[in-house]
This record gives C-alpha cells, structure tokens and sequence, in this order.
C-alpha cells in the first residue's frame, strides 16, 4: 500500500486525538471527544496493518483478542472507587509495550544488521539514534512498567501506603542512575553488548520500584498522572526508534497533557514535583507532629441522630468528600442524604479540593456514579468564600485538605497547601472512623476546633443513619 | 540526521498542543481526561504489530511483538471503555 496513504491515515488519526482530548474537557461533549479519539486509535491501526509486509495472524489476532478481552473485562468489572488502580494498570501496560517495541527492534537488528543498516540510510536515519531512543524506550517504559504495579499495590493497600524509605535512598537512586548511564554509553557504541542492554532493562524497572515506593499514599495524584505522563513519553520514543510519526505526535500529546496535570496536583497541595519525588512526605513529619507530640488535644463527639438535626435544621450544608468516602464506598449512601436535605429545603453543596481522593478528579466520579448533578460540584476556588455563610460542613473521609494548620502553623508539614475553608462554617462535622491520623500521618487541628463534632464510625454507616433519622423525622 | 530533526519537529509542536489542550479543561473532568490520554498512549500497538509483521521466522520477535501487541490492546481497549464507562455517568439532574 502507497506510503503517502499511511501517513494520511497518521494524521488523520492524529486529528481526531487532538479534538478528541479537546472534547473530552466539557462534559456535555466528553463522550463524544472520547469516541473520536477512539475511531481515531482505529485508524492508526488499520493503516498500520496495509504497512505490514506480512501479516501473521496467529499472533496478531490472538494478541489483539486476549488483549481486548483482558482490557474490556477489567474495564467493565472495575467499581469506580478503585478508578486510580486500574488506571494506574492501564498505564503500566502502555509503557511495558513501548518497551518491548523497542526491545524488539534491537533484535531486528541483530538479526539481520546489513538489511536493518540500509533501510535506516534508506530513511535518512542512523544507527547511534536509534540505538540512543531504543536506550531512552526502554528505561521510560519500563519504569511505568514497574512503576505502574507499584502505585496499584498501594491504592490496592497490598503494598504499604506509608513512604518506604531506607538510609541514603536518594544516593543509592543517583549510583542507579550513573549505572545506567554507563551502562548505556557501552550499549550505543556496540549494539552487540547485550550485558549492557540487560543492564539498561534491570535498572528500568528497578527504578519504577524505587521511585514509587517512598511516595505516600496521599501524594498518589501527583504519581498516577506522572506516571501517565511516562507512557506517553515511552510511546514518543518508541515512535523515534521506528521513525513513526503516529507514535510520536500521540505520545507527545499524552506526554505533555500528562505533565501539566502532575504540575496541576502539585499546586493543589503547594509542593514542587521534587519534593513530592523524593521527600517521603509523611513518614518523617507524623512523628514531629500528630497528638504524641505532647499537646492533649480535647475534641467533642455528636451522635448521628443528634448530628442529623442539626443539618435538617440548617439552611446551607457543604459536603466535603474525601478518599475515606470512597473507601468506605460510601457515595450513594451520600447521595441519598443530600436528597433527604434538600427534600427539607436545605440547600447542598459539595466541595471538591483539587486533590481529594488518589488521583486527579477521583471524587467527581465517585459522585457522578452516585449521580449527583455535576452542578452542586464545587472546585475549592469556587466555594471557599461560601463557607462562612455555611451552617454545616459536613466533612466525609477528608483530612489533609481540611486542616486549617496548612494555613498558618508554619511547622506543619501541610504548611501553605492550599485547603477548603471548612471551619468557617458555623458548624463542622467530621466522619471518621477512629482518632488515628489521616493517610499523610499527620494529625489535624480541626478536629479540636470549637466548633467542630465528630462523629465516629464507619462513613458509610454514619450516612445510612442520617438518611433513617431524616426519613423517621418526616 | 534529516529525518531526525523532522521528527523532533513533530514531537515539539504536539507537545505545546498536549500542554494548550489540558490547560482548559475543568477539575471535574480530570480522571476522565487522564483515563482517556491514557487510552491515547496505547498507540504504541502500532509499533507492536510493525514488530509482529518483520518478525519473519523469528520466534522472539514474534513473541516480544505478541506480547506488546497485549499489552497495547489492554492499556487502548480498557482505557477507552472505563473512560466511557465514568463520562456516561457524568449528568445534571433532570437530564436522567
């Protein structure tokens, strides 16, 4: 097939990317931007498949159809709470790809040099470039890889969601690091050292271990749109080893909207990309803070009941959600009180912080399931100035983006995040199951606030029993 | 080198895109957008089937090509139905 039609096909596929990520940002078109892009995915393919000079289907169609039917069940199976993992194992598939693409075209090589040699002079191209991307391929793909795995063995909680740190981490990770790059330098100049090349694959995936174990579970947004990132990175690379212009503007389009999104999370908890990569948040801060630290802190509980009319006979509740919510799988529960509420006239809001939950945007979903109308979501920017006006805040499952202490306690881990104004609400309530701090390990002074109640127990349980007080009180 | 340089070429204009594109869209459409972009880098199946078919009578190629060629089709196929999967969900009330 005309070679020219192929790249027509390229960049019709590409097209339809672009409008299809441009969609994606309404909802009222998001659907429909992600069919696009899909059809556009199609393209690409079929195009693909008119390049191939031999098409063996055993392993084409048997690979395509175990993939599809992996992809389609897990993707139809997954509950909603657990969007971050199976994103996060997405990811990592996309990026272990790109590295065995770019495996694969090593060994391509090595089989046969003299054919390999002249199609890359055919193509204007040369050896130590492509030798240079296959290097570059590898180690991003295979840290997303491993790396992936890692971030869906601690939002699974079968991995410690605390950091894992061990003495001189950051040094071990910087020798890594020189390793490979000798490593790689040995490779580039003779393609035949395959020492060198496994080498360069052990490190990639070690490296995705060890970057994502000390990363602590509350900074999961900032990894998993990282590590999104990646893939897209991986598969720009992959495409400079194949010279194929379809992976390389795909990639770099996910590349590029995957950084931005991590530098988005950053601001959302006022810390650089660096100080979440390698501070180990957390782990060495709730030991300096948190109630050991000597202060006895007095806080006051509320029953449900009592708690539940309250609210009924409040004017204004903000429902502040956070990963507790959807641990405790609690949103429906959550959907029925905002109905019982607003069946008594009182008005409900939700405030979203930007990185509540374990990935970007987690809580929207989880509430759209419930389905709550996408126009009772607040962003922080948007709401924080109603607090005051607000008679209840009632908080489930969020700690570390309620803390008033990010806004003055200079000591405090948290300090200059910005958080939802919750206690300037007249009343606060917090859901929690017990006294132990949140999933940062850090304790939060709200809770010893005059005005603020907790009120123990399992989120979703607490809900269900305002729901039955309201419904018994009508 | 020409073709090099063609395709950083490429590389850089799709990337200030990727970044312009983000850069409008709301919070609440984060996860979908991040699953969907993440649907996006599975074009690496291109790749995939390009190593299956030089495979010739090369078992490892051919195996690593079939394994890329899985792992390709679970990161676009999964990506592009859970991403459905959540926008379907998305709805303002009355709109049931």
């Amino acid at each position: 097939m005309n070679s020219n039609f192929i790249l027509i096909s390229y960049i019709v596929s590409a097209i339809l990317f672009i409008l299809g990520i441009k969609r994606l940002g309404k909802v009222n078109t998001a659907r429909q931007g992600n069919f696009l892009s899909a059809i556009g995915m199609l393209i690409a393919i079929i195009a693909t498949l008119f390049k191939m000079d031999t098409i063996p289907l055993e392993w084409v169609l048997g690979g395509v159809l175990l993939g599809t039917i992996i992809g389609a069940v897990s993707a139809i199976r997954v509950a909603m709470t657990s969007m971050p993992e199976m994103v996060a194992i997405f990811n990592g598939f996309g990026g272990g790809a790109s590295a065995l693409v770019a495996s694969a075209e090593l060994f391509k090589y090595l089989n046969g040099k003299d054919i390999y040699l002249a199609e890359l002079t055919k193509n204007n191209s040369d050896l130590t470039t492509t030798m240079i991307t296959i290097v570059l391929s590898v180690i991003i793909g295979s840290l997303t890889f491993t790396g992936s795995f890692i971030a869906w063995g601690k939002l699974q909680g079968k991995i410690s969601g605390q950091p894992i740190t061990y003495p001189g981490q950051n040094i071990i990770n910087l020798l890594i690091l020189l390793g490979v790059v000798i490593a790689a330098y040995f490779f580039v100049v003779n393609p035949e050292n395959m020492t060198a090349f496994y080498v360069i694959l052990g490190v990639g995936l070690l490296l995705g271990v060890l970057s994502v174990i000390p990363i602590g579970g509350a900074d999961m947004p900032v990894v998993i749109s990282l590590l999104n990132s990646y893939s897209g990175i991986a598969a720009a690379a992959t495409g400079f080893v194949l010279g194929n212009q379809a992976l390389i503007v795909s990639g770099a389009l996910v590349g590029a909207s995957g950084i931005f999104l991590t530098n988005i999370m950053c601001k959302g908890m006022n810390r650089s990309l660096t100080n979440v990569l390698f501070s180990a948040f957390g782990k060495v801060d709730a030991t300096k803070t948190g109630p050991q630290s000597g202060e006895e802190i007095t806080i006051k509980e509320m029953s449900a009941d009592n708690a539940a009319y309250t609210m009924q006979s409040a004017e204004s509740v903000i429902i502040v959600p956070g990963y507790g919510m959807a641990v405790a799988q609690a949103q429906h529960e959550v959907r029925k009180l905002a109905d019982e509420l607003e069946r008594e006239g009182v008005d409900v809001k939700f405030a979203v912080h930007p990185v509540a939950g374990r990935m970007p945007g987690h809580m929207n979903v989880l509430l759209a399931e419930a389905n709550i109308s996408y126009d009772k979501l607040f962003d922080m920017d948007e709401i924080n100035d109603d607090f005051s006006g607000t008679d209840v805040a009632l908080i489930i499952g969020a700690n570390d983006v309620v803390n008033p202490a990010a806004r003055h306690d200079e000591s405090s881990p948290i300090y200059g995040m910005p958080i939802l104004n919750v206690d300037y609400a007249k009343t606060t309530f917090v859901l929690k199951r017990s006294m132990n701090p949140g999933f940062a390990g850090i304790s939060n002074e709200l809770f010893a606030y005059e005005n603020n109640y907790m009120v123990f127990g399992d989120a979703k349980a607490t809900v269900s029993q305002f729901v039955e007080t309201l419904k018994e009180e009508a | 080198m020409e073709q090099l340089i063609g395709l950083i070429f490429i590389a850089v204009l799709a990337t200030f895109a990727g970044a312009e594109l983000i850069g409008k869209i709301p919070p609440q459409l984060h996860t979908p957008l991040m699953s969907g972009s993440n649907a996006i880098s599975g074009i690496t199946i291109v790749g995939a089937l390009l190593a299956v078919g030089a495979s010739g009578n090369d078992k490892l190629l051919a195996i690593l090509g079939f394994c890329a060629i899985v792992f390709g089709t679970i990161n676009v196929v999964g990506g592009y139905l859970v991403t459905d999967r959540m926008l379907k969900m998305f709805k303002k009330k009355g709109s049931k």
